[in-house]
């Protein structure tokens, strides 16, 4: 393994022990996820009587989708670590350490997906106890679960850029909202697209939430089009990447400052 | 003064060289435009292998900047510097290597215990486990946390948490070790206990050490040589003693009872014969004078003579203080407020 890999191992290890260490914290990280899939369903449960819903039900047409908002809400704090490491002299004690900046980004992100993979599990499981059924089998939900964390590295990512160039807690937490929202009503999460109006449904084609989304239902439905899900999860992981090299360059404009 | 071999360090051996830290004309100023707030304007040290290194100044003066410049943190708008041997503009990941840094605001993980906290930087640096625990224990005796290693570091005290903070920079045997402000926010006690474990640091293993502070009397008791930094460039350089020693003579610092005294008690001060230099800020006046005890009763007696009240009078040999008054043309107190005000606005 090369240095760079041992160097992202250790500081997952390193993020989940805090995460271990603060109860409170852990405890909305694995309840959260169980409270959108109870919130959403019992909210929009007379939805599948609108014509032209389909015939599923709506907690399983609702499960891969909370499963896909939940990885971007909870990869939008990813930042928030990066923030207290650089208030406190962490940041600065690892730049002038052998940590590369790609291995910085690296731990975060792979913490990430460790969390994501965790949530989208109890997600899966409270809605079988609900009602939903996965007709895709182990290779759906695998689907899910790769799509949901390509999501969440993208998010991550895109949340280390930010903390590394505006570092206040506030306007990260703020810029985040400000994108993860919209992102997620436009888009196949919540309602199924033959009911959005048609712009709505123009804009979801480009968004990346609207991707996991898709091809998560897909995958879990059963006679899936393999060719739409390969294509969805393509667009994630160039998109994930992409993210990952800029999170990456964003420590210059870090270090310009300090 | 031999270098250590560096065990980590990838490509190329070090330019020869004497010194552990040289730095040659370093500027950098932080924006551009109207907004431009210039750093660093042309700063040139030198530190021997194995001597702890004091870069004094007031807050904002250029001290952080220069630490990390030398630190590979940040980079110099011009000027060169090697840390080490190494250049810290294009040997970067061999200074990193060979240093240990400890910044200004503290850097151990809270949540960690002593022990985990100096694994985990062990590990960055690719040392073997077992050698890990071994030099682990080793800091943690020296430092005298080691009843404390199996708690979180966040249930220690100030002083054991600042001792952690320096511990994990040196869990690697650095060659040489940056301090940033070491005991800025400490209680007097712990300040105490903290200059004793830096100036064993040097004894130990031939550690070079880089200091910063913004206290006189922590560069005086700690720094073997020093440098002052005012406003981005170095003022004065050499040992505490040196500098002192350029002063000749004695200070006699002079509080008025009455502020507006002061142009009346300046006049007084310079009729004196043995006097050199007096300067005044509000209603203080420091005057160095060849002869304390010769020259105090003649200038009690000018005062006397033009009706100046006085609230102390004082004699002592030149402090750092001193140093920097007459290097910088301002007291240390004065230029650190107004700097530090000068940095929040």
């Amino acid at each position: 393994m090369t240095t760079a890999m041992m160097h992202s191992l250790y500081l997952t290890g390193r993020s989940l022990r805090i995460l271990r260490r603060e109860p409170a914290y852990l405890a909305f990280t694995l309840i959260q996820p169980m409270v959108w899939l109870l919130l959403f369903s019992q909210l929009f449960e007379s939805v599948t009587e609108i014509p032209g819903f389909g015939d599923t039900s709506y907690i399983t047409y609702l499960t891969p989708g909370v499963i896909v908002m939940n990885a971007i809400m909870t990869a939008n704090w990813a930042g928030t670590s990066f923030i207290d490491d650089m208030n406190r002299g962490v940041m600065d004690r690892n730049l002038t350490s052998p940590l590369s900046r790609g291995a910085l980004i690296n731990g975060i992100l792979s913490y990430q997906a460790v969390v994501t993979v965790a949530q989208s599990l109890i997600i899966f499981g409270i809605g079988l106890l609900m009602g939903a059924r996965y007709d895709g089998g182990v290779a759906g939900v695998l689907v899910v679960l790769v799509a949901s964390t390509l999501l969440a590295i993208f998010f991550a990512a895109l949340s280390c850029a930010m903390a590394l160039l505006v570092r206040s807690q506030e306007s990260l937490i703020g810029m985040s909202m400000f994108l993860a929202l919209p992102l997620t009503f436009l888009s196949s999460v919540l309602m199924a697209p033959e009911l959005v109006p048609g712009w709505v449904d123009t804009v979801a084609s480009f968004n990346p939430v609207d991707w996991a989304a898709t091809a998560s239902r897909e995958a879990l439905a059963g006679a899936t089009d393999w060719g739409v899900v390969a294509g969805q999860t393509g667009f994630l992981v160039a998109l994930a990447l992409l993210m990952g090299w800029l999170a990456t360059r964003a420590f210059r404009a870090y270090q310009r400052t300090v | 003064m031999p270098v250590s071999s560096i065990t980590h360090a990838t490509a190329g051996p070090p330019a020869r060289t004497e010194a552990a830290i040289e730095a040659s004309e370093l500027t950098k100023t932080y924006g551009s435009g109207a907004t431009a707030v210039p750093a660093l304007s042309g700063v040139s040290f030198s530190v021997p292998a194995g001597t702890v290194f004091g870069l004094l100044g007031p807050n904002g003066a250029g001290k952080s900047t220069t630490t990390k410049i030398l630190t590979t943190l940040s980079g110099a708008d011009s000027g060169t510097a090697t840390v080490a041997g190494y250049d810290v503009a294009r040997q970067g990941a061999q200074v990193r290597h060979a240093i240990g840094y400890v910044p200004q605001k503290p850097c151990f993980d809270p949540t960690a215990t002593g022990h985990e906290n100096l694994t985990l930087q062990g590990r960055i640096y690719g040392i073997p486990i077992r050698e890990i625990r071994r030099r682990a224990g080793e800091l943690l005796a020296q430092f005298g946390l080691a009843d404390a290693a199996g708690r979180v570091a966040k249930t220690w005290s100030g002083g054991m948490q600042r001792k952690l903070d320096v511990a994990l920079a040196l869990i690697h045997r650095p060659q040489v070790l940056f301090l940033d402000e070491p005991t800025t926010g400490l209680d007097p006690e712990a300040r105490a206990d903290m200059w004793a474990e830096i100036s064993e640091l040097t004894d130990a293993d031939g550690l070079t050490v880089l200091l910063t502070t913004h206290y006189l009397e922590e560069a005086d008791n700690l720094a073997d040589r020093l440098v002052i930094v005012d406003r981005g460039r170095v003022v004065a350089t050499g040992t505490p003693e040196e500098l002192k020693a350029e002063l000749a003579g004695d200070t006699v610092h002079v509080q008025l009872a009455d502020p507006a005294d002061r142009e009346r008690a300046l006049g007084a001060f310079e009729s004196v014969e043995g006097v050199h230099q007096v300067t005044a800020e509000e209603s203080t006046l420091n005057a160095r004078v060849g002869n304390g005890a010769a020259v105090l009763p003649k200038a009690l007696a000018a005062l006397d003579a033009r009706d100046v009240l006085l609230a102390s009078v004082t004699v002592a040999r030149p402090s750092l203080d001193d140093v920097y008054l007459r290097h910088a043309g301002r007291s240390f107190r004065t230029a650190d407020q107004i700097d530090s005000m000068e940095a929040a606005r």
